[in-house]
Formats: structure tokens, sequence, C-alpha cells
């Protein structure tokens, strides 16, 4: 029963948030349910990872729709925790807006049913539904992305809406694929798993034109280079609460979708998938590092570094199956500490009322909370020691370089570096030295001197620093088993 | 059924897929927003067609399903929620300058969908001696040719349009190599659609609201480079 409770709560939110019962009715009911929805997920992650398998997974019936292996579970907990923090922090940031009651509750609904989206992707089985599932993500979000309804946010969400669905369109096409290539190769139940079992039969050149594909097609999602050039813009011009979502774990949620093939691919010999994992990383993380460098909007700063992160991750799937576990651990920190940066740049915002650069000094003066949590957050995302990222990091380039491959490991040690310099310029510039009011865009700063944030941003950037500073250090036992079990998910 | 009937039922099949793929090209060179989306609602029902005789030809019941799904959900739901979310204008845009001129567009257009044909054949080949006609090149070469129309046009509709032209695109080659997907994906890829439509139609309307125009490929302030110029355009 669990695994469709899970499902359930943040569609029973989505009607619950639409009855209209006073200000703090919406966001209390968000907080609710996720935090609900979180043990949930975890006491299901607990099991799984104590190899006791939920009621339905035992029951054939429900199992040819839904599953939830090591890889899922982890998916399935980073979405349930970034999507509780970044809900209490929606309380006091979308409530400083003062939008108006219908408006709110627009915004509460969508953000209930983006999380539905996302939690249905790792949870089901049947690939096509999966496509569904992704084509939802997009479309629950495109009014977040346009919530402000400026000429900017609206052309982000035209451009998010529209390049999505142009991968999604090729995508499906790979998965009609897929399923004729699993046919051909004399069928089976059209599983994650039965496409497991089936793949050696399989001809090898369709399950390469559908691997390409949906490579390509969800790719797009994902924000890799060369198909990138709408995240940083629906990335930057979402409310921040959404952009935690967005860059956090919606990326991480549809790249679980592509790695799902890699063990199916290995079934092929010469299939090359893994090569086309690393190049396609390493040009990311590459171009992204070097984009970063000459941002001038804070937010779109972190969205680039989602790129990056993205390609690290890639490059790191591309190294084989002695590096699965140091880019699942790299899926878990990126995701906490990203959602931490958009947590700190929002408050920021909330401070300073604009996202240039160039208009923002003295931030630690102005608003000491915000400025040691962007100067903290910036650490953590570029990879300084002794943070969350610094470990996956490391791990992935010491596996690296134990193969021998010099040339990638070189080449992505230096886009780290690049893109902790390109990072920390910027940010030093904004939180230190003498400080400025800038022209204001829609946040006005009520007066000048010291800002106070609102008391549950306060506290979801207090709850997201935890994991960035604890999974530094220590890695507990049952998230190490975790961790262990979803890298032997991407292997035969 | 006689060898005949077989190769009548082929025949017609291959008759729809060609007039599919001359609704394709159709997309992308028509000015009218009208003429887009009247183009997109034959193509919808040569698919429909096609999905029907080939289950005729292979005695399958899913794709009839699919031929009726297609027949409710793209020729009168899609118009009829356009008409509900977006704008009225939308219908009446004439595209003045697009981004390529058309014979241009054209010739592009006749590139794909030769290359496309390269691509289709070994891949039907490949997936078994039963998947014959031009489905697999012609639903690759509707797909590209959808994609194509997204980076040519910049009216809202004929925009929204080249998005549901790709999955006509992959719905044409996918009938002919996955038979039997099962019904339920059929019904909510249906709906995913419909959800499309909604959406950018909300979004369509909210973009003629706020910015005065439903060009919405011309909408371009954000990109980097200097603050100072994207506020300068901002403004224009």
């Amino acid at each position: 029963m669990s695994i469709i409770v899970i499902l359930l709560l943040p569609l029973i939110a989505t009607l619950l948030v639409c009855v209209r019962l006073g200000k703090r009715w919406a966001s209390g009911v968000t907080v609710v349910f996720c935090l609900a929805d979180l043990i949930l997920v975890a006491r299901l992650a607990w099991l799984v990872v104590a190899g006791v398998a939920p009621a339905e997974l035992r029951d054939a019936a429900w199992s040819n729709w839904i599953a939830v292996d090591g890889l899922s579970a982890l998916i399935l907990l980073l979405i349930a925790l970034i999507g509780t923090t970044a809900a209490i922090y929606s309380v006091g940031y979308i409530a400083h807006e003062k939008p108006e009651p219908k408006r709110l509750r627009l915004y509460y609904a969508n953000y209930n049913l983006f999380i539905f989206s996302m939690l249905a992707i790792p949870v089901l089985a049947e690939p096509t539904l999966v496509w569904i599932v992704v084509e939802l993500t997009t479309l629950c979000s495109a009014l977040l992305v346009s919530f402000y309804n400026t000429r900017e946010a609206l052309e982000a969400a035209w451009k998010y809406v529209v390049l999505s669905l142009m991968g999604a369109g090729v995508a499906l096409f790979g998965f009609l694929v897929l399923f004729a290539a699993m046919h051909a190769g004399g069928g089976g139940t059209y599983t994650w798993a039965g496409l497991l079992a089936a793949a050696p039969r399989m001809p090898p050149m369709l399950l390469q034109a559908a691997f390409l594909l949906i490579l390509i097609g969800l790719g797009t999602k994902v924000g890799l280079v060369p198909m990138h050039t709408w995240l940083p813009d629906a990335h930057s011009q979402a409310p921040t609460p959404v952009c935690a979502l967005l860059s956090g774990i919606e990326t991480t949620s549809i790249l679980y979708v592509i790695l799902r093939l890699f063990p199916v691919m290995q079934a092929v010999p010469g299939s090359h998938a893994e090569t086309w994992a690393l190049v396609l990383g390493l040009i990311s993380a590459g171009t992204a590092a070097f984009l970063l460098l000459q941002v001038h909007d804070y937010k779109r700063l972190f969205a680039f570094s989602t790129v990056e992160h993205m390609g690290i991750i890639l490059t790191a799937i591309g190294l084989g199956a002695s590096a699965n576990y140091g880019a699942m651990q790299q899926i878990l920190n990126h995701s906490v500490t990203k959602s931490f940066c958009f947590f700190a740049a929002g408050a920021a915002l909330l401070a300073m009322g604009t996202r240039e650069i160039a208009a923002v000094r003295g931030l630690i003066q102005r608003s000491p909370a915000a400025g040691a949590a962007l100067i903290f957050g910036g650490l953590a995302i570029t990879g300084a020691p002794p943070l969350a990222i610094f470990l996956s990091e490391f791990s992935i380039l010491k596996v690296g370089l134990t193969q021998g491959r010099y040339v990638a490991m070189g080449l992505l040690a230096t886009f780290i570096v690049i893109a902790f310099f390109g990072v920390m310029a910027h940010l030093n510039r904004m939180v230190f030295g003498a400080p400025t009011i800038a022209a204001p865009q829609h946040h006005q700063p009520e007066t000048a001197g010291s800002f106070r944030l609102p008391f549950s941003c306060q506290l979801a950037l207090i709850l997201g620093a935890v994991p960035v500073l604890v999974l530094g250090v220590y890695v507990p036992k049952p998230l190490h088993d975790l961790l262990a079990m979803a890298a032997a998910a991407l292997t035969r | 059924m006689s060898d005949a009937t077989k190769h009548l039922l082929e025949n017609l099949n291959a008759l729809a897929a060609g007039l599919f793929l001359l609704t394709g090209f159709g997309i992308v060179a028509t000015r009218q927003a009208r003429g887009c989306l009247n183009l997109f609602i034959a193509q919808s029902l040569l698919l429909a067609a096609s999905a029907a005789l080939l289950g005729l030809r292979y005695n399958s019941a899913h794709l009839y399903g699919v031929a009726l799904v297609n027949l409710v959900s793209k020729p009168i739901i899609v118009p009829w929620l356009l008409r509900r979310t977006s704008p009225a204008g939308i219908y009446t845009r004439r595209e003045i300058d697009q981004v390529l001129n058309i014979p241009t567009a054209l010739l592009i257009a006749m590139a794909l969908a030769v290359g496309s044909y390269f691509v289709g054949i070994p891949l039907a080949k490949a997936v078994g001696p039963d998947v014959r006609g031009p489905n697999v090149p012609i639903g690759i070469a509707v797909l590209l040719l959808g994609a194509f129309t997204l980076t040519v046009r910049r009216e809202a509709l004929p925009l929204l349009i080249g998005l549901l032209a790709m999955e006509n695109g992959a719905f044409l080659a996918g009938i002919a190599i996955a038979r039997d997907l099962g019904m339920l994906v059929e019904l909510a890829i249906a709906t995913d659609g419909l959800i499309i439509v909604f959406i950018m139609g909300v979004l369509v309307r909210a973009v003629q609201k706020q910015v005065g125009t439903t060009a919405v490929g011309d909408l371009a302030s954000l990109k980097e480079g200097s603050p100072e110029a994207a506020a300068d355009e901002a403004l224009l």
C-alpha cells in the first residue's frame, strides 16, 4: 500500500489546496503533506535497504506497473527531501511577495502536482508510462516558471515548454523503437526489469538507435550541452523554491530515466553507451564552466552550475562500473547542495531586490544570514573540502585516474577548478565590500539598513545546510548501503 | 483474408502515409495560422486512417483503438481546447517574415525527408520482415519536419502545431513497429497531448496580455551579455 499512498498524498494535497480557507491554509497543507510523504519514502527506502520488498511488489499484477529498487529509492528520497525543504522555504518566500489569494492557491496546487509527477518517475516500471510522467513534469512546472507573469518569465516558460516537449517527441520515438526491439527479440513484459532480461536477444542496431534517441530527447530536459539553452532561463526566472526543485531534483530524476538504459546497453557488445556518456558529460561540464564566468545574474550562475554537475555525473557514469558509487554520491550531494544554493540566492534576492550581480555589494552587512549562506553555498557547490561535493568529486577523479584516463580526468579537474573560480569570484564581490541598495526589480526592500529573513526561509536554510555539512565527513551506514544498491542497479 | 485484399490494404496505407508526409510539408510552409491548424487536423485523420488500415491488415484490435483515440482527441478536442484557452487572435495571424523564406525552408524540409528515408528503411528492416510500407521513414520524416517547424516559425499556433506534428510522426512510425503497446499507454499519451494544448494555450494568453503579441518566437530578452544591452532590448 505504501507506494500508492506516496503517490496519492501530493494529489490529495492538490485538491485540499484549492479549498479557500484562509491565508496560511495552502502553504500549511503543502508542508504537512510533503513531510508525511518524506516519512513514508524514508520508510520505503529503509525497507529496500533491508531487502524487504513492499507488499505490492510481491504481487505480479502490480509489479508490471510499479517497481522500486535501490536506484528508485535513492531518487524518491531526494525528491521527497528537497520537496519538503522547498515547501518550508516557500511559506515565507511566497508570502513575502504578497500575491493575490487566487495566485497563491495556483502556486501551491501546481507545486503539489509537480511533486507528484516527479515522484511517479522512479516508481513506474513501464517505460512509456515513465515517458508520460516526464512530460507531466514539464507541463506541471510550466506555470510555476511563468508564475511572475513578467515578459522574461513568460519567455523562459515558453522556451522551457517548447524545447522540453521537442526533446520528449524524439524520446517518444526512442521508447517506441525500444518496444519494437524487445518485440523483435522475442518479447516479454515491457518494464525496466523485462528489458534487462530481454536485452541480450534484442537486435543491437535497434537498441542503439533507441538509446541515442532517448539520450538526445531526455538529455534536452537534463540540460546537456548543446540542448541546454532553455535551462538557465527557466531555472533563473522561476520563483526561488521552484528553482531549487528544478535544479535540485527535476534534472536528476530525468537523468535517472537515461541511467536505466545503461545496464540494458551493457548486454550489447561494442555499444559505446559509456563513451557517449563520457563525451557528452565532458562537453557539458566544460561549456558550463566557461559560461559561468560571464553571467550577470546570480540565479543564472547556479543554473549553469547545474549543467556543469549533470556533466560531471554523466562523465562518472561514462567511467564504467567502478565509478558508479561515486556517481550516485554525486547525485545525492548535488541535489542537497544545489537546493541549498538556491535557498541562499533567494535570501539574497529578498534582501537586495535585484538579481544583478553587479548591483549587489556588501550583502553580509545588510543580511548576515543571506551573505553567510551564499558564501557557504558557493563553497559547497564548487567542491571545497570538507563539504559533501568535495568527497564525491574526489572519488570520481580517483577512479578515473586509477583507470589511467588521464586526459579525461585532467579536463574534468580543470573544468571543476574553472567553475570554482567563476562562482567564487562572483559571490565574493556580492557578499563583501561596501553595501549598496540597488534599484528594486519586483522585490521592494522595505527599509535600508539590516534585513530580516522570514522565519521559514531561515528554517529551510538550516535544514538544507545539515546534509551538506554532514555528508562531507560522514555517510551513515543505511545511506551508504542505499548508494551501493543504487550503484549496483547500473550494472548487469 | 486473401492476398489481394492484403495488398490493397497495404497500398491504401501507403497512400495515407504519403498524404501524411504532404501535410508535414504544408505545416512548414503555410503562412496562415488557421491553415496550419486545418493541415494538422487532416494529418491526424490520415494517422487514424493508417492505424485503421493496418488494424484491418494485421487484424489488431489495439490499432483500431489508436485510430479511435486519434479520431476523437485531435480533430475535435484540440480545436475546442484552443478556443477555450488561447486568445481568438491566434487563428487570423499571418506570418510575413519567417526566419527562412518559404522556398529555402521547403528545400531543407525535402533534404530532411530524403535523409529520414535512409535512416528509416534499415530501422524497419531490423524490426522484422512483417514491417512493410513507408510508415517508419515517413514517421521519422514528419518527426523531423515538426522539429524544423519549431525552428523556423514564430507565431504561437504554428509552433504548437509543430510540436503536435512531431508526436503524430512518432506515432505513424510507432503503429508499424510497436503494434501492441497497450491501450492504457495509448490513452495516457492522448491525454498528455491535450494537456500540452491546454498549458500552451494558457501561456499564449498570458504572453498576449503582457507583451501584446502572439509571436512568441520574437521574445528574446534572456541571454548572456552586458546587462545594459539586455535592458535596452527589453525597452524596445
